[in-house]
């Protein structure tokens, strides 16, 4: 069992989730889920490198990957949060995840820009400026985060909800 | 950069996407508990990748075109930080203060020193 086994078999929205033995097959193995990660990606990556292209970094800081990474992990913590409070992760909530979590927040943010550029300012000698850029990044980061599950928390507090809402 | 390289950059980050949820997948049927090996995992190896090829770009050993489509954009679009920022909160909230920690600070450690050295040694086969 990995947790993205589903809980409900006979669930119609599975559409491709069964293989011909009845097994369900891991999230990670569907075609059909690689493919919305894939589309995904492929907008998030697009959107990252126009913003990086457009607002080049200063003195070796680059504020874009900064913002796109804080943007990128305020709007994922929106979304993961207002999912699972709609229901369980499955059918088209589970795609909703897979298009704009997994593929276009994940492809739009980077960690391997975040690790490089805190390594080539540390390696030129801007230390402080490397671990600033780099820690900052994380602490800012995590409190994005946290702010988009209170905001997608608080919303669905706000909202009136149908009874069995979920249960579709 | 050109119209196409810009194209080739994004598809290539839809490939680096669709390639971390494989390997996620592969790695959570093996590993379990609380510490997201996964993206641990996919992020650290992707820094040292990227570092890598940008040590290799610095001695023209790849072209402009190439380090964007590869670097910015599959290793841009393998790793993630959205997701590792989620992980770290996630286990904040459940009180895991020193996995937290080490999820955020620890692996931005790692990955840099992984970013270095691989910008090291691609730096060194010229």
């Amino acid at each position: 069992m990995n947790g993205n086994d589903e809980d409900l078999p006979l669930d119609p929205d599975l559409d491709a989730a069964e293989t011909p033995s009845g097994a369900s097959r891991p999230i990670h193995l569907r075609p059909g889920a690689l493919l919305l990660v894939f589309a995904g990606g492929t907008l998030g990556t697009a959107a990252r490198e126009a913003l990086s292209l457009a607002f080049p970094p200063l003195d070796g800081i680059p504020y874009a990957i900064f913002g796109i990474n804080i943007t990128g992990a305020l709007l994922l913590g929106v979304l993961l949060e207002s999912l699972v409070r709609r229901g369980p992760d499955r059918g088209g909530r589970q795609r909703l995840r897979l298009l704009l979590g997994t593929g276009v927040m994940g492809g739009f943010t980077t960690y391997s820009a975040l690790a490089l550029d805190s390594a080539r300012l540390i390696g030129s000698g801007s230390i402080g400026a490397g671990a600033a850029y780099g820690i900052g990044t994380v602490i800012v980061g995590a409190a994005a985060t946290w702010a988009g599950i209170a905001l997608a928390a608080a919303a669905h507090r706000r909202t009136p909800h149908v009874p069995n809402g979920g249960a579709r | 950069m050109t119209p196409l390289v810009f194209v080739a950059v994004a598809v290539a980050g839809g490939l680096g996407a669709a390639s971390r949820l494989l390997l996620d997948g592969i790695i959570r049927t093996r590993v379990s508990g609380r510490i997201p090996w996964a993206t641990i995992i996919i992020n650290v190896t992707g820094s040292l990748a990227l570092g890598f090829l940008a040590g290799l770009a610095a001695g023209h050993l790849v072209s402009d075109g190439w380090y964007a489509v590869v670097g910015a954009g599959f290793l841009g679009g393998y790793t993630t930080f959205s997701t590792a920022s989620f992980e770290t909160v996630r286990l904040l909230q459940e009180r895991k203060w020193l996995a937290g920690a080490l999820n955020g600070l620890g692996v931005l450690v790692v990955t840099t020193l992984m970013a270095g050295f691989g910008l090291w040694i691609g730096g060194s086969v010229v």
